[in-house]
C-alpha cells in the first residue's frame, strides 16, 4: 500500500496536477462558485473551465513538442513565429490572396499551413543536426525571420476571413466539448503512443543526457534531432491554425507573440529537466493548462491591468520554488528548527 | 546511408520550399512596393534644387514617412500624396521612405534642409532623438510639422503638431455609447497597451465623460486587450461570465471589438443587439462587421491628414500663426450607414 503512494507522488506530473487543481479550488473560492459552474448554451458547455481548455489548447499543443526538444537539451524559440507563418499560409489561402487556383479550400489551407510548419521545424533541425549550431541561435534566426516572412505573405496587414469551416477549429464544438480540446487529445495521444511504445523515448532521454556517447552507442544522433526540431514546427503550426481560426483572421504582428516563453514555462512547470534528459509531456501538457489558468485567473479575479504581470510574475516564482528539490529541503529544515527551538523553550 | 537518408530530406524540403516561394510570389510583388516608392522618391531630388529655383510661389514640402506600418498608415500616405498629386500646380512633394529607421529620416530631414524647402513633415518612428536635427531645421528657418505621433522635443524646435485628439476620442466614444444603451445599463471597457498614450487618453476621456454626464452607465470592468483581436477575445469572454448582465462593450481599438465579437456569440447572446460595440480607429474589419449587424459604432482615428498638412503647411509659408496642436477632424460611424461607406474606406 505504501508502496503504491510512493510511486504516484513521484510521478513527474503528480506536483503538477495537484498546482492545477490547487489553482482551481483557489478560483473557486475567490469567485464563490462561480469560476466551477458549467452551463449549456446553443448545444455546448460553457464555463471558465471550459475556456481555459479551448484557450489552453495551443499551448498544451505546442508545449508538447516543446518537451521532446527541450529532452534533447535543445530550446525551439521559433514556435511563435511558425504560428504567425502557419496562421498567414491558412487565412491568405482561404481569403484567396494566396494561390487563387484552390479557390479559398479550407483544407488545401490547413495542408498547406502544416506544410509550411513541417519545413520551418525541417530547417530548425537542419541547422541544429548537421550544421551544428547552437540550437537558441538556430531558432532565433526563424523567430526574427518567421514573423517577417508572415508579414511578407499578408502585405502587413490583418487579413479578415469569414469562413465558418475554418472557425470550426477553434471555435466549434463536438458533443459540447471545445475542438481544440480533441486536437490536443489527438495529436498528444499519437506522441505519447509513438514515445512509449517505441524506443524513441528511451533514445531522446539518451541523447538529452550526453549525445557523444549515445552516438558512440549506436543511436542516429541526428535524425533524431531533425526529427524532433519538425515535430516541434508541425506542432507550432497546428498551434497557429488554432489561433488565427480564433479571431477569424491572421494578426501576423501578434499572433504567438513570446508565446515560446509560454511553452518552455509549461515544460519546466511540468518538472522536465531544461538542460535534457528525463522529460514527461503529460506533465508538461499539464503545465501549459497551469500557464493558461493563470491567465484565466487574473482575468477572473479582475486584477487592475498595471499589476497583470507582477502578479502573473508573483504565481510563477510560488509554483517553481514548490517545484524545486532543494527549496523544499531548505524550507522542510527552517521549519523543523523552529519547532526543536520552541520545544527547547 | 546516412547521409543519403539526410541528404534526400533536404532536397525534398528544397523542393516543397522552392513551390511554396513560387505560390507566395504574389505577396513578394507588393513587398517590393517600398522599395520603388524610395526611388521615386529619390528620382525627384536630384532635380529638385532647379524647380525650386523657378517657382518660388509653389509650396515645397518635404515629408519624411515611416515607412509601411499598418494599412492606416498605407491610407496616410495615400491621402499626402494624393493631395499633392491632385494640386500639383501649386504644391511640390517630396516623399522619402523611412522603412521604419529613425536614421532614415534624420537622412531625409537633413536632405531636405538641404534642398531649402519651405516646410518639413515628419511622423517619427521615435520620440526621443530629435533635438539636434531639429534644431538645424531651425536654424535654417524651415518650419517643421509633426504629424500623428509627438516628438519627445522642447516645444520651440517644432512648429506644430498635427493630429487626433486620443481624449476627444474617449469622450465621443462615451457618447455614442450612451446614446445606444438608452443612458442606462453595466458597460465593460477593453483597454489598450498598457502605458500607451493611445490607450490611457482614450480611457481617461471616456472614463470622465461617463462619470460626468451619464451617472446611470456603471463601466463595471476594465481590463487590458494588447490591442489584439486574441486578447481582445479572451478578456471578453471572462468579462462574459463574472457581468452576465453588461449591455455594452467599449473597446480602445477596433480589433479588440472584432474579437469580443467573437467571445458574445460563443456566450449564445448576439453583438450588436443583445451587447452593443463602441470602439475607435475606423479599420474595414469592423465596418464589415457593422454591415453583418454585429457591431454598432466606431469612432474614427483619421489618418486622411493630407489636406490639412497641406493647408498648414501654407499658412507656415505665408507666416501666418497657426495652433501648437492643430486637431484633426475625427468622423463617426454607426452601423446605419456603415454599408453606404464601406467602399470608400481606405484602410
Amino acid at each position: 500500500m505504501k508502496n503504491k503512494q510512493l510511486k504516484i507522488t513521484q510521478n513527474q506530473a503528480f506536483w503538477p496536477v495537484i498546482i492545477f487543481l490547487t489553482i482551481i479550488l483557489f478560483n473557486t473560492v475567490m469567485t464563490r462558485g462561480e469560476f466551477l459552474s458549467i452551463s449549456i448554451v446553443d448545444g455546448h458547455f460553457y464555463g471558465r473551465i471550459i475556456d481555459i481548455f479551448r484557450n489552453g489548447g495551443k499551448l498544451m499543443i505546442l508545449a508538447a513538442g516543446m518537451t521532446m526538444v527541450l529532452a534533447t537539451g535543445g530550446t525551439d524559440i521559433s514556435v511563435g513565429s511558425v504560428m504567425a507563418i502557419s496562421g498567414a499560409i491558412a487565412c491568405s489561402i482561404i481569403r484567396g490572396n494566396l494561390l487563387p487556383g484552390l479557390g479559398g479550400s479550407v483544407t488545401a489551407a490547413i495542408l498547406f499551413a502544416v506544410c509550411a510548419g513541417i519545413i520551418c521545424g525541417l530547417w530548425n533541425g537542419f541547422l541544429v543536426a548537421q550544421i551544428k549550431i547552437q540550437p537558441i541561435v538556430a531558432t532565433m534566426i526563424l523567430l526574427v525571420a518567421g514573423r517577417g516572412i508572415a508579414q511578407l505573405i499578408t502585405s502587413g496587414k490583418i487579413i479578415t476571413i469569414n469562413s465558418d469551416a475554418y472557425y470550426f477549429i477553434n471555435g466549434g464544438y463536438i458533443l459540447g466539448l471545445p475542438f481544440p480540446l480533441y486536437i490536443v487529445l489527438f495529436l498528444v495521444g499519437i506522441l505519447l503512443l509513438f514515445v512509449h511504445r517505441t524506443s524513441f523515448g528511451l533514445f531522446l532521454e539518451s541523447i538529452g543526457c550526453n549525445s557523444l556517447a549515445s552516438k558512440f552507442a549506436g543511436i542516429k544522433v541526428n535524425r533524431y534531432l531533425l526529427a524532433i526540431y519538425t515535430i516541434s514546427g508541425a506542432f507550432a503550426s497546428v498551434a497557429g491554425l488554432i489561433e488565427s481560426a480564433g479571431i477569424k483572421g491572421a494578426d501576423c504582428n501578434n499572433a504567438g507573440l513570446n508565446i515560446e516563453l509560454d511553452a518552455i514555462l509549461a515544460v519546466a512547470i511540468g518538472g522536465t529537466n531544461l538542460m535534457g534528459g528525463r522529460f514527461s509531456i503529460f506533465a508538461s501538457v499539464i503545465g501549459a493548462l497551469i500557464v493558461q489558468s493563470i491567465t484565466t485567473t487574473v482575468l477572473a479575479l479582475g486584477v487592475p491591468a498595471a499589476y497583470i504581470r507582477v502578479l502573473k510574475a508573483l504565481l510563477i516564482i510560488v509554483i517553481c520554488l514548490s517545484q524545486s528539490g532543494k527549496f523544499k529541503v531548505l524550507f522542510g529544515r527552517k521549519l523543523e528548527s523552529k519547532k526543536k527551538e520552541a520545544v527547547a523553550l | 546511408m546516412k547521409k543519403r537518408l539526410v541528404s534526400s530530406i533536404l532536397c525534398a524540403a528544397m523542393l516543397t520550399a522552392s513551390i511554396v516561394g513560387c505560390g507566395s510570389a504574389a505577396p513578394e510583388k507588393t513587398a517590393q512596393a517600398p522599395a520603388q516608392t524610395v526611388e521615386e522618391a529619390e528620382t525627384p531630388k536630384a532635380d529638385a534644387p532647379a524647380a525650386t529655383d523657378e517657382g518660388s510661389d509653389k509650396l515645397v514640402v518635404g515629408f519624411a514617412q515611416i515607412g509601411q506600418e499598418s494599412g492606416w498608415r498605407d491610407a496616410e500616405t495615400m491621402s499626402i500624396q494624393t493631395y499633392a498629386a491632385e494640386h500639383s500646380d501649386t504644391v511640390e512633394l517630396k516623399f522619402a521612405d523611412a522603412q521604419q529607421k529613425q536614421e532614415n529620416q534624420i537622412k531625409a530631414i537633413k536632405s531636405f534642409i538641404e534642398q531649402d524647402v519651405d516646410v518639413i513633415g515628419l511622423a517619427p518612428v521615435v520620440e526621443t532623438g530629435w533635438d539636434q536635427v531639429f534644431a538645424e531645421a531651425q536654424d535654417a528657418g524651415i518650419p517643421i510639422i509633426l504629424l500623428d505621433r509627438t516628438a519627445d522635443v522642447d516645444e520651440s524646435l517644432y512648429a506644430t503638431f498635427i493630429g487626433s485628439d486620443f481624449i476627444e476620442e474617449g469622450k465621443e466614444a462615451a457618447k455614442q455609447m450612451a446614446e445606444l444603451i438608452g443612458g442606462k445599463g453595466k458597460i465593460v471597457e477593453l483597454e489598450g497597451t498598457v502605458g500607451a498614450s493611445a490607450a490611457t487618453d482614450r480611457k481617461t476621456g471616456f472614463d470622465e465623460e461617463i462619470a460626468a454626464n451619464y451617472p446611470d452607465i456603471e463601466i463595471v470592468a476594465s481590463q487590458t486587450g494588447d490591442f489584439t483581436r486574441a486578447q481582445g477575445k479572451e478578456v471578453m469572454e471572462s468579462f462574459l461570465k463574472s457581468n452576465p448582465d453588461i449591455v455594452g462593450v467599449y473597446a480602445h481599438n477596433d480589433d479588440m471589438a472584432l474579437g469580443a465579437i467573437e467571445a458574445i456569440k460563443e456566450a449564445g447572446l448576439k453583438p450588436g443587439e443583445d451587447i452593443v460595440t463602441v470602439s475607435v480607429d475606423g479599420v474595414k474589419g469592423i465596418f464589415e462587421a457593422m454591415v453583418a449587424g454585429e457591431a454598432n459604432c466606431t469612432v474614427e482615428c483619421n489618418p486622411l491628414l493630407g489636406p490639412l498638412f497641406f493647408e498648414t503647411a501654407a499658412k507656415l509659408k505665408n507666416g501666418e500663426s497657426v495652433e501648437k496642436w492643430v486637431k484633426s477632424v475625427d468622423g463617426v460611424f454607426t452601423s446605419d450607414i456603415a454599408a453606404d461607406v464601406i467602399d470608400s474606406r481606405a484602410y
